[in-house]
């Protein structure tokens, strides 16, 4: 802007436009580049006075909170404060004779001093009722069977103790977001304050919250717990605000008019007129919530996370799968449910229906638990299953996974070394090449072909940051790592995302046959491998002839089969595609490192791979947003000019469609960020594993301050990408 | 043509409930700075060039006991800041408004809510009923702030639910009724109370145009029945006519013209209200009664023709004879003026101007 009037001002002669000093910064940045055997050391690479001590004085910083100022007291406090939560949610869930934290005088008296974990068929029984009513028998189905799921693949002990954690984080996470989030949105200056530490608490990966969390208040599931709350905040604040702003102005005025006083009308009219919103944002913390918990295994939290992690490192794939489904089927259980109580709206009982009536499924729901209670005395089955006694596929997998290894893993061995060595290694050379100036340089061509100066000084800013951290080579690496994966992600899910936008093809048509192609052999795929799981389950029950076993399997393969038909004969492939996305983005992160470890091993390539399967969804889901946003009547337009197939996406869908697909491109990117320092479990040379090796010294200051580096690079990404789309949308008037 | 026809005057006839003077409401960044600045009166040309907007400029209105008056604009013309400004839920840059003789804008919050609570009702375009709460809960709520025990809730709100003709639905909620049932329920919120002051800012916009013709009819009679001091919003120049006692057109802020819908289509004051009554076939708004002319001693023949029909409606009556004057009755059928036979004629064929 000031750039502008200065060149309008300047003399004749002299004009010169934005682009021109973006390509003036990028051809600096090549020179150097070319020159670099020429340069002095101090531009190749950050020299030593330029790197701050910044984890020293930051590890100085808070010992002296936690020895001279006394903060350790306050922590303990509260350390203490959610140790007695999770005491008492822990009592209620896991069957492990733990008694209730209550004082004695109490247990004693009421005898509760011994263990009396709720049983797990209540809980099959709750969720199937409260998913019925939310939304319908199918959810309630899905939810009933999770526990009973949970309980007999002898999973339960450990998903308690992870449902216990999120049974405590989730609602003080929704209380301190949703009370941040109305004080953001009543006074300004506070949003203002809030909104950049919203920014970068959500750009950090999930990691650095542990090691300042492990320093203030020990390690053990209060410390993962108190985490997760920190990490699960933000979007709680953010869909708080969002809510609340977009109260209709009319349905606030409505409650004055009616006499209501500033807090009727808030409790009242916007709060409830908010409701969606707000449970979107409870729903986002539960997510949140529960990847968190998972993650907290590392600083000592015990339950599913804690398991996968060991039998990760050991290799255990079959136990691995099935803890790993156990962590799915919760996420898609908390998630459906979570949803569905955003979107119940509530329904009217005529004048005069009986109570019975109305409150069917409280009855349904009691009878129900009266008769488990009576199971429970009769059989000790009903409360809880021991775990020598559940049954397990995890012989059936790793039998599965070693055969399909047998088959692949030479094929993949090929691919893997010729990546290493012919693709990723000189691609990563190459990223360390460029005198460190050099990159500053480009980046402020970009920041300044984006968005002027001032952008230009914002990206300049954070990625130096790399340069004083001293760990600009491990962030080269990372930036390597990501750019990779990010490249193939958009090669992937740009392509993959326009083709399902398409207009459905006509039935008959070649098109058409394609599909139905691709989907029967999916459907027979994925009905072989359940039935086969089906029958291997029946035979560590009672062994059957292999007669039976094979028609066993048959009858299985086909009823999966048709259930899946029936049930998928209407999705359109854009919807099944976010569908996909949805599914995969309820796992947890590191999920991903299982196969992808199967097949190449502990490298690069296993790494980039697994952050790719992440990093796709946001360039998918976008992709198929933007596509869909097109206006309709711009599309018709183009076709009664004549527009040829190719020239519509062309020349209207992709260029409208573009900005939105940016924003996929920005989230992408963080993802990636993130996943990458996860991939850091599998032994990269990045951050990550400085991140690792942060935590196992327990060394705050580095562990901040090598989050603040990722955060850098992700925020840099984001201002440039944000900024763009900003200025598209404006431009194409969206 | 003809000499122009005048009509009477129509005047308040009652003290008025609402009057306010001066009012301004000005947004940008310095308003009050601006208004001291012109001594209170500052030109367009002068908000605009300071970078504000007025959205109410120096209106200066009186509202009657039982009037309706419909205020009428084009969007962006001020009518919903003025009925906000008037109901204090935007507060007033400068100027003054009394309600039933109490300084508006001299209320504390208390005060307003009081006010609000007694006197006030309004009804909103958009509906804006609580997704949450049943017909029976919403019409309820204002009683609710009040703090009315439950039972006497129940029975108020049930009988305005039978006033606005939703019994049987008052277990439903907002999303499970149409748009005409869902403003009915707002109408019923805004009388639960038995306001005095009866605030409606465009109710029948956002409705189809069957169902507002349906929901002006209603609105008719609840009027009839409820003999409320109005302020009724509208864009639509032809609800206006048909629902005022009285209409204030508004441009760029300011009241152009007040007055009766007679006086306002024969003799528009401005040529902006012109533009509207342009294409107005005005013997369908003008009553007889407005064209009358005293007296005077005439004696005149034949049977009267009650002063509150429209010309339009005249029509056979006036072409069936060769009268020069025809009897206008008032009401209580008592003979007190006539009206030209020849003028009202033009009227009824007027060629189209356009």
């Amino acid at each position: 802007m000031t750039l502008a009037t200065a060149a309008a001002q300047a003399p004749a002669g002299v004009r010169f436009r934005p682009a021109h000093v973006a390509w003036a910064l990028l051809a600096l940045a090549v020179l150097l580049t070319l020159l670099r055997p020429a340069l002095p050391d101090g531009i190749v690479r950050p020299p030593e006075w330029l790197v701050w001590p910044i984890s020293e004085g930051l590890n100085r910083f808070f010992d002296w909170l936690q020895n001279d100022v006394g903060f350790s007291v306050v922590t303990r406090g509260f350390a203490a404060a959610v140790g007695w939560l999770l005491d008492l949610a822990s009592a209620l869930l896991v069957p492990t004779r733990r008694g209730y934290p209550l004082p004695d005088v109490v247990c004693q008296n009421i005898g509760l001093c011994t263990g009396h974990a709720i049983p797990w068929t209540i809980f099959a029984i709750t969720g199937f009722c409260v998913g019925t009513w939310l939304r319908s028998w199918k959810l309630g189905l899905l939810c009933g069977l999770t526990f009973v799921y949970l309980a007999v693949f002898g999973q339960w002990q450990w998903a308690m103790q992870t449902l216990s954690q999120v049974a405590v984080a989730v609602p003080l996470s929704v209380a301190l977001g949703f009370v941040l989030g109305a004080l953001a949105w009543r006074k300004q200056w506070f949003e203002q304050v809030l909104t950049p530490l919203l920014n970068l608490a959500q750009s950090v990966p999930h990691l650095s919250y542990l090691i300042p969390v492990v320093v203030f208040f020990g390690v053990g599931d209060h410390a993962g717990v108190i985490a997760t709350v920190v990490f699960a905040t933000p979007p709680m604040v953010r869909m708080t605000i969002l809510g609340l702003r977009k109260v209709p102005p009319e349905v606030i005025e409505s409650g004055q008019m009616c006499g209501a006083t500033r807090w009727q009308v808030m409790r009242h009219a916007r709060v409830p007129t908010a409701r969606a919103e707000i449970l979107v944002g409870v729903n986002q913390v539960i997510m949140q919530c529960l990847a968190m918990v998972v993650i907290a295994s590392f600083i000592g939290s015990p339950g599913l996370g804690d398991k996968l992690l060991n039998y990760l490192q050991s290799l255990r794939i079959g136990s691995s799968i099935e803890i790993g489904v156990s962590i799915v089927l919760i996420a898609v259980m908390l998630d459906q449910l979570s949803r569905a109580w955003a979107e119940k709206q509530p329904v009217h009982w005529e004048r005069g229906t009986p109570w019975h009536v109305r409150h069917r499924m409280l009855l349904v729901w009691s009878g129900l638990v009266i008769a488990a209670l009576l199971a429970t005395l009769a059989h000790d089955y009903a409360h809880e299953i021991p775990r020598r006694k559940a049954i397990s596929t995890k012989d059936f997998w790793d039998a599965g996974v070693d055969h399909l290894l047998a088959w692949l893993s030479a094929p993949a061995a090929k691919v893997r070394d010729f990546l290493l060595l012919q693709v990723l290694t000189p691609i990563r050379d190459a990223f360390q090449y460029p005198p460190f100036l050099a990159v500053l340089a480009a980046v402020a061509a970009v920041g300044w072909a984006v968005g002027g100066a001032r952008s230009a000084l914002t990206v300049v800013l954070l990625i130096a940051f790399l340069a004083v951290s001293g760990w600009w080579d491990r962030s080269m690496i990372t930036a390597y790592m990501v750019t990779v994966a990010v490249v193939l992600a958009v090669a992937i899910g740009l392509p993959v995302g326009v083709w399902a936008s398409l207009p459905r093809p006509s039935r008959g048509s070649p098109g058409w046959w394609f599909n139905q192609a691709v989907r029967m052999l999916g459907i027979l795929i994925v009905s072989a491998v359940g039935a086969a799981a089906v029958v291997f389950v029946l035979e560590t029950v009672v062994p059957p002839t292999p007669a039976v076993e094979y028609s066993l399997f048959l009858a299985a393969l086909a009823a999966i089969a048709y259930g899946i038909e029936r049930y998928t004969r209407d999705v359109t492939r854009d919807r099944f595609l976010l569908f996909l996305c949805d599914t995969v983005q309820t796992f947890p992160s590191f999920i991903y490192l299982i196969p992808v470890i199967m097949l190449f091993q502990v490298n690069d390539v296993a790494a980039i791979a697994g952050v790719i399967i992440y990093g796709t969804v946001p360039m998918l889901r976008y992709t198929v947003e933007g596509m869909r946003g097109v206006p309709a009547s711009l599309v018709e337009a183009a076709e009664m000019s004549g527009a040829t197939r190719m020239q519509k996406l062309r020349t209207v869908s992709l260029p409208l469609a573009l900005p939105t697909i940016m924003i996929g491109l920005n989230q992408t990117v963080m993802f990636s960020l993130m996943m990458v320092i996860i991939a850091a479990f599998i032994g990269t040379q990045d951050l990550g594993q400085e991140i690792m090796r942060a935590k196992a010294l327990s060394d705050v200051g580095m562990s901040l301050v090598l989050g603040f580096c990722v955060a850098a690079m992700g925020l840099a990404v984001d201002h440039v990408a944000t900024r763009w789309a900003a200025k598209r949308k404006k431009a194409l008037g969206l | 043509m003809a000499a122009p026809i005048r009509v009477k005057e129509g005047a308040l006839t009652e003290d008025p409930v609402i009057r306010c003077k001066h009012l301004w409401k000005i947004y940008g960044p310095a308003p009050e700075e601006l208004l001291r600045a012109h001594g209170g009166a500052p030109s367009p040309e002068a908000v605009r060039e300071s970078g504000h907007v007025a959205a109410v400029r120096d209106v200066s209105i009186e509202i009657g006991k039982g009037e309706l008056l419909v205020v009428m604009g084009l969007s962006g013309s001020g009518k919903s800041t003025l009925v906000r400004c008037l109901s204090r839920l935007v507060e007033a840059t400068a100027g003054e408004i009394e309600v039933e003789g109490e300084d508006l804008r001299a209320l504390d919050e208390k005060g307003l809510i009081r006010m609000r609570r007694q006197k006030m009702g309004m009804v909103f375009q958009n509906f804006a009923l609580l997704p949450h709460r049943t017909v029976l809960e919403n019409v309820a709520f204002p009683l609710e702030m009040r703090g009315q025990g439950r039972h006497e809730r129940r029975d108020r709100a049930m009988e305005v639910i039978k006033l606005v003709g939703l019994e049987g639905r008052e277990e439903h909620f907002p999303r499970e009724l149409s748009g005409g049932q869902q403003q009915r329920v707002g109408i019923a919120r805004s009388l639960a109370i038995e306001p005095d002051i009866w605030f409606l800012d465009e109710p029948f916009s956002a409705l189809d145009p069957l169902i507002r013709r349906e929901m002006q009819d209603e609105f008719l009679r609840l009027r009839e029945i409820l003999k409320k001091t109005i302020v009724f919003i509208t864009h639509d120049f032809d609800e206006a006519l048909r629902l005022a006692d009285r209409i204030a057109i508004m441009y760029d802020g300011a009241v152009e013209q007040v007055d009766t819908p007679d006086r306002i289509v024969m003799e528009p004051a401005t040529e902006y209200v012109g533009r509207f009554t342009h294409e107005i076939s005005k013997a369908r708004v003008v009553h007889a009664r407005a064209l009358a002319e005293p007296l005077d001693g005439r004696i005149v023949d034949g049977k009267a023709v009650p002063g509150d029909a429209t010309i339009a409606s005249l029509g056979r009556q006036l072409i069936g004879t060769d009268a020069e004057y025809l009897p206008v009755a008032d009401s209580a059928g008592v003979v007190d003026g006539v009206i030209n036979r020849m003028r009202a004629l033009e009227l009824l064929f007027a060629e189209d101007p356009s």
